[in-house]
């Protein structure tokens, strides 16, 4: 596999600064290199491209009821996007995305910008536990908000029901923002830590020269900081994008509590596990779950390529 | 390290505390003067969001199946820790032992497996001029925006069709891959390991796979530890793929072995498992990831710091 690629993408090149006639020193390294990246593009390519590439395969096909598994080119697709439950379940993670990530992020950036300008006492024992929640899994997480929420010995409904107050629907009619602050609670630190590594890491002679010209505290983290950290924040978004139409062990565990609330297509990827596992559609199945990828690929890279016009813009 | 002139801090409109002395030595920028008590008490504040949980849950862990009903919900009563204990690790003929094993067995493997495969080729992408070299980067760094999620189905039915499903290394395998990683160690590799150093391993004969191991891999250990942590705690967590890939209870790691007791519990079926098993079985789960959270957070940080200036 090696030599194909060398031969086949050698004249293109990479940006090789000297010569490609090679020495046998030179040609000793590229050895090197090849048997070094070899491991990992091994595996790579049979657990991400091989799959990939068969679910792709896979999404162009259907069992019929008659005559087995025939070839249906591209209408697994066209039926994924007539389909009300997983373009529900879409619009749904789109809803999530639009309003958790923002007020996550903002947080996360606001706590990190306070412990970064020492303004605060005790910063190590706040950058902790705003960070420990994510030392928790996703599924003890939504166990434990699941116990929470309760309407049974749901300390929450425990003390509307001593203050004469009905409970709080935490598992009913609020259900997707009970979802989202679970999110927010195990990444703000996560996201905090990111942007907050990133802080510690612009040279600090940036904003001494802008606090001798007397610009605030605020100020500086507004106009210096952020931008400086841009490529965080930035890494954190896509993160985010990816993590949100990802959304699975919530909706999934949940679904124990509240069944009637939350359906089998609540979100894209519930939707396909349970095409997958319960319907036993594995056709329909990967191309939902191929689409999903396509979207948030595509969602990911409209998502830099914002951020990098803002650049130049600016 | 250097103290940055902190006067130029009493300019800044915060509050400035007076008390300059008790303040960290280590802060690089020597800020003593602008803390401000008012914000401290502000995210103080903000703190029993992140805090409340975990405190309910050692509450919870301390009280029995009838008390978690009857007792007010954030405050100890009879403390019943033991028998919980007890309960959780007796449960099914003490399957939770297999699973903390299972967990530890999932996660170190896969950790140590994905961290070094990371570590090699990201430092033959930093430190390597190689045809193909860019365009196979640009091939893993854009697989960093595959949903993990969405590959796992495919990849499911590609381990049915060779009798690799209900396995340990179907949960094994597809957690060695981490694009992330590789991305880590290749801006690290970068900084970490001096070219100059490479030429003289050279000059003195060394060939290229033995400077690898016995130079660079020592300058290299910083980055190969954060790709472990976060290797080892992304499959510590993991939920989704043990979940349709196993199907033996014995196979279970903690996440999908807790999550099965939770809808026993929910379910009330005749079954031994109790909702108090449940919360003491979190608990107990949780406990290895914050203690080692605790103890290594400087090597997250340093981790991310380099991953996110860079990036």
């Amino acid at each position: 596999m090696t030599t194909s690629v060398r031969t086949a993408a050698a004249p293109a090149g990479s940006p090789a600064p000297r010569r490609r006639g090679a020495s046998p020193a030179l040609r000793r390294q590229h050895r090197a290199a090849y048997l070094l990246v070899l491991p990992f593009m091994v595996v790579f390519t049979a657990m991400l491209v091989v799959p990939l590439g068969y679910a792709a395969y896979l999404s162009l096909y259907r069992e019929q009821l008659i005559g087995g598994v025939s070839f249906v080119g591209v209408q697994n697709y066209v039926d994924a996007l007539s389909d009300p439950a997983f373009l529900s379940g879409l619009v749904r993670v789109a809803l999530f995305l639009v309003v958790q990530v923002p007020i996550m992020l903002g947080v996360a950036l606001v706590i990190a910008l306070l412990l970064d300008s020492g303004v605060l006492y005790a910063q190590r024992f706040i950058r902790l536990a705003v960070f420990l929640p994510y030392a928790v899994p996703g599924v003890v997480a939504t166990l434990m908000w699941g116990y929470l929420y309760g309407p049974d010995f749901g300390p929450f409904a425990q003390m509307a029901t001593g203050l004469g107050l009905p409970k709080p629907p935490f598992l009913s009619s609020w259900m997707l923002g009970s979802i989202m602050n679970i999110v927010t609670w195990s990444f703000v630190g996560y996201n905090m830590i990111i942007m907050f590594a990133a802080l510690r890491g612009i040279p600090t002679e940036l904003y001494e020269a802008a606090r001798v010209d007397g610009a605030s505290e605020l100020r500086i983290a507004w106009s210096v900081k952020i931008p400086a950290i841009r490529s965080a924040i930035l890494l954190t978004l896509i993160f985010s994008v990816i993590g949100s139409f990802q959304l699975f062990n919530e909706p999934q565990l949940l679904r124990t509590l509240a069944p009637s609330v939350i359906d089998t297509a609540y979100t894209p990827n519930l939707y396909a596990y349970n095409l997958a596992f319960t319907n036993q559609n594995v056709n329909y199945s990967a191309a939902v779950a191929f689409l999903l990828a396509l979207v948030i690929a595509v969602l990911s890279y409209v998502v830099q390529l914002s951020a990098q016009r803002k650049e130049r813009r600016s | 390290m250097s103290t940055a002139p902190t006067t130029a801090g009493t300019a800044t409109g915060a509050a400035a505390a007076p008390l300059a002395a008790a303040a960290s030595t280590r802060r690089r920028r020597g800020s003593t003067d602008r803390r401000s008590p008012l914000l401290t008490v502000l995210v103080i504040l903000v703190l029993p969001y992140f805090l409340l949980p975990l405190y309910w849950l050692v509450v919870a862990s301390t009280k029995d199946n009838g008390q978690l009903f009857s007792t007010f919900g954030l405050w100890f009563d009879q403390i019943n820790l033991v028998s919980n204990l007890q309960q959780v690790f007796t449960a099914q003929g003490g399957i939770f032992w297999t699973w903390i094993g299972n967990t530890l067995l999932y996660s170190v493997v896969s950790a140590v497996g994905a961290a070094f495969l990371a570590t090699a080729a990201g430092y033959a992408f930093a430190k390597y001029t190689f045809p193909a070299g860019t365009a196979l980067f640009s091939v893993v760094l854009g697989s960093i925006m595959v949903p993990t999620t969405a590959l796992a189905i495919p990849t499911y039915l590609l381990f049915a069709g060779v009798n690799l499903t209900d396995t340990r290394w179907s949960v094994v395998l597809p957690s060695l891959v981490s694009p992330f990683g590789v991305y880590l160690m290749r801006v690290y590799a970068a900084d970490a390991v001096d070219t100059q150093l490479l030429e003289a391993a050279r000059v003195d004969g060394a060939g290229e796979l033995r400077i690898f191991f016995s130079v660079a891999l020592r300058l290299l250990a910083p980055g190969f530890i954060t790709v472990l942590l976060f290797t080892l705690v992304a499959t510590w967590n993991n939920y989704f793929l043990p979940l349709i890939m196993l199907s033996t209870p014995e196979k279970y790691p903690l996440t999908v072995g807790l999550a099965q007791w939770q809808s026993a519990a929910a379910a009330g079926s005749g079954g031994q498992v109790l909702f108090s098993s449940v919360i003491t079985g979190s608990l107990v789960s949780i406990v290895p990831l914050v203690v080692a959270f605790l103890y290594l957070q400087k090597y997250w940080q340093a981790g991310l710091s380099t991953g996110g200036v860079k990036g």
